[in-house]
This record gives structure tokens, C-alpha cells and sequence, in this order.
């Protein structure tokens, strides 16, 4: 990282596996293409909780939450991420994330906070560019 | 742990391990080594039994069980081709292909709770499928009850919730468990699964030994690429052991270990990798059964594989040829296997869920399809085909058919199971088998290099520690996403043929209730088994970790008492911890 991490004109990211699920391709790569888009990525990993990754997001500071779910609790995580976050008063971090979702349950979960979701096919070129766009509207 | 005789035989006589296409020396059996080996196939399949059907073209031309050179052909490196049922099983491990047996129609399924995926089995049966590969869900697989916090949210979503034997009761209502094949796709907590699919057969009076089916156990790709673990490497190891000697004495058909490629490859690795990696973990299991003082022509009988068949049609082909060639050369010449059983590669198939799109998913089916040709022309035994939906959900019942259905127009309209290995001889085929085959031992070395004490075990279980494999793996995946980003790969409807995409599947869902429901018969099971009993039993499971005993004997007694999973599994939980991977991109 340079230097321009310290005054924060970076982005900030945590991204995680939410849940006992392992399927962690999609999330190295969408990972990896963050920091090479120049963005600071906390990867925290496998198996992590809802308490752990708000926690997470927490201490860093981060920007916004990148979540990972591929076992079918979504509808459970990503909820419960948005609603800890608030408890904490941390509802300014974006929730973002993807995984197999059906498209019907997109717009349920954009209802309960969930900034954006990516399904399978989205490239990371999209997803970075849509990460800055949002940081963008945030902070304006 | 490393076993002297491994390294020795690693370094033994000419120093290194031998190719296949070393000329053996001295035989010359006759002037004509392709007119005697055609001699001894005709000979294995006229005493073969062949089934009843029609082997001819649709246009009633009479084809031969296998096609090779003309007698008398001087075809240099063709040892390392050779003939169906022998060494060194390039071609099939069966004289006769598939005109013997075909290959077995397997759909792994498993889907919100046990009464549910037993409707979906019954369905699967009737619909032609001939044997049965249970999907658990992830707190199962993880070695967690439907009520443990951990669990919240994931009951019975991407497979069927088993708590205890009761689940594994109603899993296989009216199924015989002595008739069929059961296959069950879980490692970290296999045993304690196993003990009450076991547990479940005694119920229905059926012996131990009338049992046969397949558990995947396989703890290495767990770590390299699935995830579902939940000890450290060193108690796994102990499991599997134990698992391994008890059913090589009171199960003798049944396969413990399911060495499995399809998850590393699902991870994002190459066709190589996914061979190299998953062999070498075959490789490694083998060490440990003969560190643990085992015969293996006695064990490894009771190994078999799993691997993906991606949509590259003639690379995967190739694979499948090239495992064959390389795990017969390795355990006989590396192992010492004298019997041709323990020779044998015998692997399952399931098609490649990683090349479904969500994007115009109806061809799905034709990826599908493709990916089955290949894996039936490269010789597998059992397959598994994706449903359409699956990028998006479990199978529907419609998508479901469709894939049974994909399996049974190869296998009885094609013509693809007439002839054993129909694409042997081809140059591009063979060159491949053998670019794989080069590729696989590059990717040994570097594995035995890794380990330090010339093991496969030492390497295996080192470059789990270190995130070798996973850093591999990593690497592929991101290179392959890349490749179709800047559209030097494609993918129709994601990269290329793009349409607004206006397909609308119905999919299955699994309700909320279904985790309720789960919660509250577990509950109940609770409340009505015998606390003292259960207690006792795992208090002597406990007992039985600390020492060298077998541990089936008093977990198949724990499951007899309605122990839950995870009261199974956090007793050795709390004896042997936890297993976590450090965090790596």
C-alpha cells in the first residue's frame, strides 16, 4: 500500500465467506481484482459469522462489506450483516456481495440495505466499477 | 509416519519412477506384441459376460468390442495404449467396455429434510436411475446440528439436513440398502454419517456385509479445495484409518475413500491440476494405509476416484485415459499392488457445475451433454449430470429429469457404449493423454519435492499447511477469469452470443420452515431418547480417541443411541480442536 492509504482516498474493503460454506473461488478472484483496481481488501476468510465480519468492518474502518454466499443463506447473512452493522451504528458501510441468488430474491434483499448484488456471470471489471461509483455517490 | 519402503521403492533400481513408456525389459513374448495382446483381450472378453442388447449402428453396421492396430503393425509407444482390462487400463479397466455393464446413472441429490430427499430418491429410481448419491447440507457437512447457532440459515439448502440415525431412517424409507449402491458425498464428518447409514441398514435387517456404496472421506481436497473440514490433518488421518481397516474386514465391497477431483477442479484449477493433485492425494492415502500395516492389495480395492468433466470435450477425455494409465503404473511399480484390482482406477463422474450459466441457462443442457460424452468415452463407471438450474439452485424435478434423461440418450441411442474406448489410437487424443500424463509427474516431483522426506504424504499434507494447493489453484481461477474478460476465452451468453436475458426458470426453493421443522424434530428426538445411554456412549467414544482403538465400534454405538452429529462430532471436537485456514488470496 502507499501512502495515500493513510489519507484514506483509498476504499476500504472487508470481504468474507458469511456461514459454513466453502465455495471461495469467485470470492479470491473478486478479491484479488479489488486490490489490483487499487482498492484495500481485508479478506477475513472462511466460515465467518455475522458478528465476526461487522466486527471486522468495525475496527477497520472499512468502507463497505463484501460478502460471499453460495449455500443458499443468503436470505439469512446478508440481513443480519445490515442489521448488526446498525445496531452498531455502522449503517453508513455498504453491504454488497454475490453468489448463487435468485434473481427473485435481489430486490428483497436490496429492500432490507443490501447495496448490490452480483450473480454468476458478473465480471469483476463490473464489480470494481460499480464499488467506486458507489463510493463516489457516498461520499457526495 | 513416512514409511521407509515408500522412499525405497521411489528410489529403487533405476532411480526413478518408471515411465510407461519404458520398454519392459527382457519380454519379448512373441514376434508380434500387438497380434498377442489382441489375442489376450479376445480371450478375457469371450469369458466375460456381455448384457443383452443390441451393439450394432442405427444403421445395423456390426461393430467390434474394440478397435487397435492390424495384427503384425509396428506401433511404436503402444504399451503405454495397449487393450481394455490390462495393464496398463489406458483404454478401460473391462475387456468388454461397456457391453459388459454400463456405467452406473448416479445423481447426487439431497435437498431440505430426509422426508423430501427420500421422495426425490424414490423419483430418481423409478425415473431409471440405478444408484443413489446423497447431497448433505452444510451444517452436515460440517458436523453440526440443524439447532447449533452456526448453523442458522443453511438447513437444508444445498443438500438434506441429517442430525442422527432417525434422519438416516427416514432418508431411506422403502429403499433396500442391501440392493443398492449408496453413495454419500461428505469427509470431515464421514464417519459418524457412515455409522448411521450402517445403523439405518441393521434396521432394515440387512448385514453388514451385503453392504456396498461409496463414502468420499477424502479430507485432503477438503483442505486443498472444498472446505468442509473440521479437524486439524492428523486426527482426519486417524478417521480415515480406522475407517479403511474396518471396512476392509467387515465391508468388503464397500469404498471408504473416495479421493476427489471434482471440487479442486470446481475450485478453478486446470484438467492437470485436478489429475495431479487428486492422484497425489490417492497417493498419500495409500502411504498412510501402509503405514498403518495394511496389505494393499487388500485396501486399495477399497479407493476410488472423482473427478469433473469440464466442457473441454477432448482434454477431459484425455484426463480421464491419463489417470488410468498413471495410478496402475504408480501402484504397481511405486506400491507394489500385484493384483489388478488394486491396480485399478475406478472413478465417478460428475459434470462440470462450474461451465453452467445463469445466462440463457436451456444451454445448459448441451453443455451438459457434451461434458456426459466425454466422460463416458473416457471409460467412467459411474456419472452424475447436472441439471440445468444448478447455477442457480438445487435441481427442479423437470431439470432433474432432463438430466437423467441426457445420460440415457448417450447411453441408448448414441452408440457411444458399443465399443471400449472408441477414441484410442486417435493422435490428438493420445497426445494428450500423454501431455496430461507429462504434466502429472511434473506436478509429483514438485509435490514429493515439497515434503522433504520423499513421501507423497509428507508433500501433500506440507503443501496443505503452507496453501500451496489453494495458492495453485488460485492462480488458475484468476488466470481463467482473464482469459474471459479480455474474451480470449469465451462463454456463449456470458462473453459471447450475449442476449437480454429474459429466461425466467422455475427453481426450487426451500422454505424457511423447513429449518423450523427440522429445530423441532431434533427437539423432540431429544427429549425422547435415553440421556444416560447417550452419555455413556460418547463418554466411551472419548475414551476411545485418547487410545489407538478403532473408533467405529463405539461411534456405530453412540448412533444406536440417537447421539446427534454434533454431539459426535464435538466430542472429538473438544479433544482435538479445530481446524482454520489462514486467510489467503
Amino acid at each position: 500500500m502507499t501512502d495515500d492509504s493513510i489519507e484514506r482516498s483509498t476504499i476500504r474493503v472487508v470481504v468474507a465467506k458469511a456461514g459454513l460454506d466453502g465455495h471461495d473461488r469467485g470470492v479470491k478472484i473478486v478479491a484479488r481484482a479489488l486490490r489490483d483496481a487499487g482498492v484495500e481488501v481485508i479478506y477475513m476468510g472462511l466460515h465467518q459469522t455475522p458478528e465476526q465480519i461487522v466486527q471486522a468492518a468495525i475496527q477497520e474502518d472499512a468502507d463497505a462489506v463484501g460478502l460471499s454466499i453460495l449455500s443458499g443463506a443468503h436470505m439469512t447473512l446478508f440481513p443480519r450483516v445490515v442489521e448488526l452493522l446498525r445496531e452498531r451504528g455502522a449503517e453508513d458501510v455498504l453491504v454488497f456481495g454475490g453468489g448463487i441468488i435468485p434473481r427473485e430474491d435481489v430486490p428483497k434483499l436490496k429492500a432490507l440495505g443490501v447495496a448490490e448484488l452480483f450473480t454468476p456471470g458478473a465480471s469483476t471489471g463490473a464489480i470494481v466499477e460499480w464499488l467506486r461509483s458507489a463510493m463516489r455517490a457516498s461520499a457526495s | 509416519m513416512p514409511p521407509d519402503e515408500v522412499r525405497q521403492a521411489l528410489t529403487e533400481g533405476d532411480g526413478h519412477v518408471r515411465q510407461a513408456h519404458d520398454a519392459p525389459h527382457g519380454q519379448e513374448p512373441q514376434d508380434d506384441p500387438i497380434s498377442a495382446g489382441a489375442d489376450r483381450w479376445r480371450a478375457r472378453f469371450d469369458a466375460a459376460r456381455i448384457r443383452e442388447a443390441d451393439f450394432t449402428t442405427i444403421s445395423g453396421v456390426e461393430v467390434e468390442p474394440v478397435y487397435g492396430p492390424d495384427d503384425g503393425a509396428v506401433v511404436p509407444g503402444f504399451e503405454r495404449i495397449g487393450w481394455p482390462g490390462e495393464y496398463p487400463f489406458t483404454r478401460g479397466l473391462y475387456p468388454t467396455g461397456y457391453r459388459g455393464k454400463p456405467w452406473t446413472i448416479r445423481q447426487f441429490a439431497g435437498f431440505g429434510n430426509a422426508r423430501q430427499t427420500n421422495e426425490r430418491y424414490k423419483l430418481i429410481l423409478a425415473g431409471g436411475g440405478t444408484g443413489l448419491s446423497v447431497a448433505f447440507d452444510m451444517p452436515t457437512l460440517m458436523g453440526r446440528d440443524s439447532d447449533d447457532p452456526r448453523s442458522l440459515g443453511e438447513v437444508g439448502h444445498c443438500g438434506v439436513a441429517i442430525d442422527s440415525a432417525a434422519d438416516m431412517d427416514v432418508l431411506f424409507d422403502g429403499i433396500p440398502l442391501g440392493d443398492i449402491t449408496t453413495s454419500m458425498t461428505i469427509s470431515g464428518p464421514a464417519l459418524p454419517i457412515f455409522c448411521m447409514w450402517v445403523v439405518a441398514a441393521e434396521r432394515q435387517g440387512v448385514n453388514h456385509a451385503n453392504l456396498d456404496g461409496t463414502l468420499q472421506t477424502d479430507i485432503f481436497k477438503e483442505y486443498i479445495a472444498q472446505k468442509e473440514w473440521l479437524f486439524p490433518p492428523e486426527p482426519h488421518l486417524r478417521l480415515i484409518a480406522d475407517l479403511i481397516e474396518w471396512c476392509a474386514a467387515e465391508i468388503p465391497r464397500y469404498k471408504p475413500l473416495s479421493v476427489s477431483g471434482y471440487h479442486i477442479r470446481e475450485a478453478g484449477s486446470t484438467a492437470a491440476q485436478e489429475l495431479a493433485f487428486t492422484l497425489a492425494d490417492g497417493f498419500a492415502y495409500v502411504e498412510l494405509g501402509r503405514s498403518r500395516g495394511l496389505d494393499v492389495d487388500v485396501f486399495a480395492p477399497g479407493l476410488s476416484f472423482f473427478f469433473d468433466a469440464h466442457v473441454d470435450f477432448f482434454e477431459e477425455i484425455a484426463k480421464f485415459r491419463a489417470a488410468r494409465r498413471i495410478w496402475a503404473r504408480w501402484m504397481r511399480d511405486v506400491y507394489g499392488a500385484k493384483t489388478e484390482r488394486a491396480q485399478w482406477l475406478r472413478f465417478h463422474t460428475q459434470t462440470a457445475g462450474v461451465s453452467l450459466t445463469a445466462q440463457q441457462p436451456d444451454n445448459n443442457v448441451v453443455r451438459t451433454a457434451i461434458e456426459a460424452l466425454a466422460a463416458v468415452l473416457g471409460g467412467t463407471n459411474s456419472l452424475h449430470t447436472n441439471a440445468l438450474d444448478e447455477v442457480l439452485a438445487l435441481p427442479s424435478e423437470r431439470a432433474a429429469r432432463i438430466a437423467i434423461r441426457t445420460q440415457q440418450v448417450i447411453a441408448d441411442e448414441t452408440g457411444a457404449a458399443n465399443v471400449a474406448d472408441p477414441l484410442g489410437g486417435s493422435w490428438y487424443v493420445e497426445a494428450l493423454t500423454d501431455e496430461m500424463e507429462r504434466q502429472a509427474e511434473a506436478i509429483f516431483e514438485r509435490i514429493r519435492e515439497m515434503g522433504g522426506d520423499g513421501t507423497m504424504l509428507g508433500g501433500v499434507l506440507r503443501g496443505i499447511e503452507n496453501g500451496w494447493f489453494t495458492g495453485e489453484i488460485a492462480e488458475a481461477a484468476f488466470a481463467y477469469q482473464q482469459a474471459l474478460e479480455k474474451g480470449k476465452k469465451k462463454i456463449v451468453g456470458v462473453n459471447t452470443a450475449v442476449e437480454r436475458d429474459d429466461d425466467e426458470l422455475e427453481i426450487l426453493r426451500i422454505s424457511a420452515e423447513v429449518e423450523r421443522e427440522q429445530c423441532r424434530v431434533l427437539a423432540d428426538r431429544r427429549a425422547g431418547r435415553d440421556d444416560g445411554r447417550v452419555r455413556a456412549a460418547l463418554a466411551a467414544l472419548a475414551e476411545a480417541a485418547k487410545s489407538d482403538d478403532n473408533l467405529i465400534p463405539p461411534m456405530l454405538e453412540a448412533v444406536r443411541a440417537e447421539a446427534t452429529l454434533g454431539e459426535i462430532c464435538g466430542t472429538l471436537r473438544d479433544l482435538w480442536g479445530e481446524w482454520t485456514e489462514a486467510p489467503r488470496f
